[in-house]
């Protein structure tokens, strides 16, 4: 199951008067997997997190699978909407793996042993079946990025967005990242600095800056405009070059 | 664990103390508590009952005695304080080894003492078989609001990342040289208290975001932890029944 | 004094009498179950994490000790910088849950003894502290600087009022023949010296936040925007103001505590001051015999005693009604 979105004229300002997002429109169809590029303090998180409706904007919409993000959807949005954290520790907070990963099913109102299966093939479906009996704080940054997935993958959402995914991963922990969103069917929206990430997994990109879509083109042909890229901050790894595409 | 204090406060056994229900040993330890509390400090035997009481538990739940000491170190500040009794109070006099000293205050130490001592054993043995998350949850079963216990499951998990940033500065200002001994040289770790506040006050908002984000709705779900057995409350009302007698005895007698 | 240099505010069981614990614990009751119902909807959605992470600074701040002066140390007790922060029934909360759960995993306090440590530790300073808060904050101009200098005197005032309300239990609760004189000029005068501590460090963390977060604190809201950003300058007088202000209240309490006592006696005695054989009936049904047995001044620390205790009081209570009254202003913008 996957589900679209559609953002409209998104405006967005922090309490202290920062703002952060100045109108953006985004369309991405249900299964797709789009990547967002941009500089520091562009808006990309506080994009996302208006995605599940813990931001609300100041103007504009957000549809999730044809429901809109108000008040009253918010639960329904929540469990359609699964958000990876940059931080993973700020996503385990419970006592257990197990326990972290049971806490989004749990509040959806499972118990007992469909919410069993539910952490198992959670676990599963990351790798990490081993994690379950063990405590957060003393698992390595690639075991906290997949026990974090766990914890969403849990709620069987169809809209899966993620900030900075491999930002803390060994060359291994980011191959084993890979290979376990490849297989994923539900939408996914990929927030990264990470460029040839972002050409792995995502056949599109948008590019952010200040607020604004400055690009929304097929990764291949946005990682080969070097003037794009470097009007952005982003920056190909050394020695990385791509030719546009034929 | 959640908290990395639990490390040093739970020893890691399997007795049949540490199987016992967090619920059932909380309210084992306040009633005990309790007794201890209430019995007139001249009943002098009824605190080596209540003594004997605690021992036995430490032995069953296999809590090493050094383990016990070091821990009733928490106690120091106020049996020092008692200590003192003797010397500041008032009332009658008299002479022990040289030294002029009132007898209301002796009564008045060994009260504190044994009472402190008791109490504080009560609970090292507590936390030696029970993990802090278990007994924050025990208490919920004990219809403590939900509020209450779901503060202090972020505070004992965001303890460790905490002390361990307290660490860190320590560490850093000692290393370059700082050895504060007097109030103004107090500011450093003050303001480094304060971006540490902000700090913590940030991920707290991101941990919060993503509860949200995971459906939480401001009670933390139930996740299926198994409930004291009928057979536990009887080990409980054994050991209440065993503190209330020596309690009853003592105030009978004195 | 040797007592009051190692005297924390954690006491444990059987240091005060099982009449004053079942009472002060009644009383720590009522006030937590108040301060969780003013609290349910302020909590359920946004600030339970952030109660959460105060609570484990408040913990963590508690277990570092702060030099005061050579030889004695003390240490946060937070009260006030809650209330400030998270509004004075949340931080009542978060402290009670610090005190709580100090007592059943680092025997830290006895567990009989929660009555009067949760009073004593949580409640008098939330709300106390947070009615000190708000008195000031009408007498400084409403900037930044005077949130953080009225947070400095909130604190030292929170922590002498713990200490005050400490002595008062003990003149009913005494469990030893220590006169309440000594113990309330010891506690008092020391911790008007701790209370420097708490101010400086509940300033500067109000401070940091105001600086980066000025959302976040709750005795900071009614300050806008522009306001925040003109007054940064002026934050440093006030601080350096608010601490000069409690460094000399610090300096005349304690002096007074040390020279008090004999002063005292002698003008008792000087003019011919002298407690009658017959015990006050008040203070023998109603006061332990152990506190005012050895006071030859009986009825001056009774009414000292009264006195401050009646001020502490009315603190307590006004924070109480600024809660009550915060709560029903802010519910029909409640989101």
């Amino acid at each position: 199951m996957s589900a679209g979105i559609r953002v409209q004229g998104l405006e967005f300002a922090y309490p202290d008067g920062r703002v952060a997002l100045r109108g953006v429109d985004l369309v991405v169809e249900a299964g797709e997997r789009v990547a967002i590029l941009g500089p520091n303090g562009a808006g990309k998180t506080t994009l996302a997190l208006h995605l599940n409706g813990i931001y609300r904007p100041a103007s504009g919409t957000v549809t999730i699978g044809g429901v809109p993000v108000t008040d009253g959807s918010l639960s329904e949005i929540r469990t359609m909407v699964g958000m990876v954290f940059q931080d993973a520790s700020d996503q385990l907070f419970m006592t257990t793996v197990g326990e972290d990963v049971a806490f989004g099913p749990a509040n959806l109102g499972l118990t007992g042993e469909e919410l069993e299966r539910r952490v198992e093939d959670a676990l599963a479906a990351v790798g990490g079946s081993d994690l379950g009996a063990r405590p957060a704080h003393h698992l390595s940054g690639g075991e906290r990025r997949r026990a974090a997935l766990a914890t969403v993958l849990a709620m069987e959402p169809e809209v899966l967005v993620f900030d900075e995914p491999s930002s803390d991963l060994d060359g291994a922990g980011r191959r084993e990242l890979v290979a376990t969103l490849a297989p994923l069917s539900m939408t996914q929206i990929i927030i990264t600095h990470d460029l040839p990430l972002a050409l792995e997994l995502c056949p599109r990109s948008v590019v952010m800056r200040d607020g604004r879509i400055v690009a929304d083109w097929p990764t291949k042909r946005l990682l080969g405009d070097e003037r794009l890229l470097s009007e952005n901050r982003l920056e190909l790894p050394f020695g990385f070059t791509l030719q546009p595409d034929r | 664990m959640g908290a990395g204090h639990s490390h040093a406060l739970y020893v890691h056994e399997h007795s049949a103390i540490h199987r016992l229900a967090p619920e059932a040993k909380l309210v084992a330890t306040f009633g005990f508590v309790i007794c201890v509390a209430i019995t007139p400090r001249e009943a002098v035997w009824a605190f080596g009952g209540y003594a004997a009481v605690v021992a036995t538990l430490a032995v069953l739940a296999r809590v090493p005695p050094g383990f016990l000491a070091l821990r009733l170190t928490a106690v120091a500040p106020f049996v020092i304080f008692a200590l003192f009794i003797p010397f500041i109070a008032s009332g009658d006099r008299i002479e022990v080894w040289g030294l002029e000293v009132s007898v209301q205050g002796l009564w008045g130490m060994w009260n504190v003492l044994a009472k402190a001592i008791l109490g504080a054993s009560a609970s090292i043995v507590l936390t030696a078989t029970t993990e802090i998350p278990d007994i924050i949850r025990g208490l919920g079963v004990l219809r403590v609001p939900a509020l209450f216990t779901s503060i202090a499951m972020f505070m004992v998990r965001y303890l460790e990342l905490i002390a361990d940033e307290l660490r860190r500065t320590r560490v850093a200002m000692t290393s370059r040289g700082y050895d504060p001994r007097w109030l103004g040289q107090a500011r450093p770790i003050a303001s480094s208290a304060g971006a540490l506040f902000v700090r913590s006050y940030e991920r707290g908002e991101r941990v919060h975001e993503a509860m949200l984000a995971r459906g939480f709705t401001g009670t933390m779900p139930a996740l299926g932890h198994l409930q004291a057995a009928a057979r536990e409350w009887v080990l409980v009302a054994v050991l209440l029944a065993v503190s209330v007698a020596v309690a009853t005895i003592g105030l009978v007698t004195s | 004094m040797v007592v009051a240099m190692i005297l924390a505010l954690h006491a444990p069981d059987g240091f005060l009498d099982a009449g004053t614990a079942i009472v002060t614990a009644g009383i720590s009751i009522v006030v937590v179950g108040f301060a969780l119902r003013q609290s349910q909807s302020q909590l359920a959605d946004r600030a339970i994490p952030l109660a959460g992470t105060t609570a484990a600074f408040v913990f963590a701040a508690q277990m570092f000790n702060f030099p005061v002066a050579a030889g004695t140390t003390g240490h946060l007790i937070g009260g006030a910088l809650a209330a400030i922060l998270l509004g004075p029934s949340v931080g009542a909360i978060v402290v009670t849950i610090v005190v709580v759960v100090q007592a059943l995993a680092f025997a830290d306090g006895g567990l009989t003894a929660l009555g009067y440590n949760v009073l004593n530790m949580a409640i008098i300073p939330a709300y106390g502290g947070y009615a000190v808060f708000r008195l000031f904050r009408r007498m400084v101009p409403r900037t930044t600087g005077g949130v953080i200098g009225a947070t400095g005197i909130a604190a030292w005032a929170s922590v002498v009022m713990s200490a005050i309300a400490f002595s008062i239990l003990w003149l009913f609760g005494a469990t030893a023949p220590v006169a309440f004189d000594d113990v309330f000029m010891a506690m008092v005068g020391v911790h008007s010296l701790i209370g420097v501590g708490e101010a400086v460090i509940s300033a500067l963390a109000v401070g940091a936040v105001l600086a980066s977060r000025p959302d976040l604190v709750h005795g900071g809201s009614d300050l806008n925007r522009v306001e925040l950003a003109d007054t940064r300058v002026q934050t440093r007088t006030f601080l350096v103001g608010g601490l000069l202000v409690a460094l000399a209240l610090a300096t005349v309490v304690s002096q007074f505590a040390v020279e008090a006592p004999d002063g005292l006696e002698r003008v008792a005695e000087d003019t011919g001051f002298v407690v009658s054989a017959t015990d006050h009936a008040l203070a023998d049904s109603l006061f332990a015999d152990y506190a005012t047995a050895g006071i030859t001044n009986e009825s001056f620390s009774l009414a000292i005693a009264g006195v401050v205790g009646t001020v502490v009081t009315l603190a307590v209570v006004a924070g109480i009604f600024l809660a009550l009254r915060e709560r029903r202003r802010s519910e029909p913008s409640a989101v």
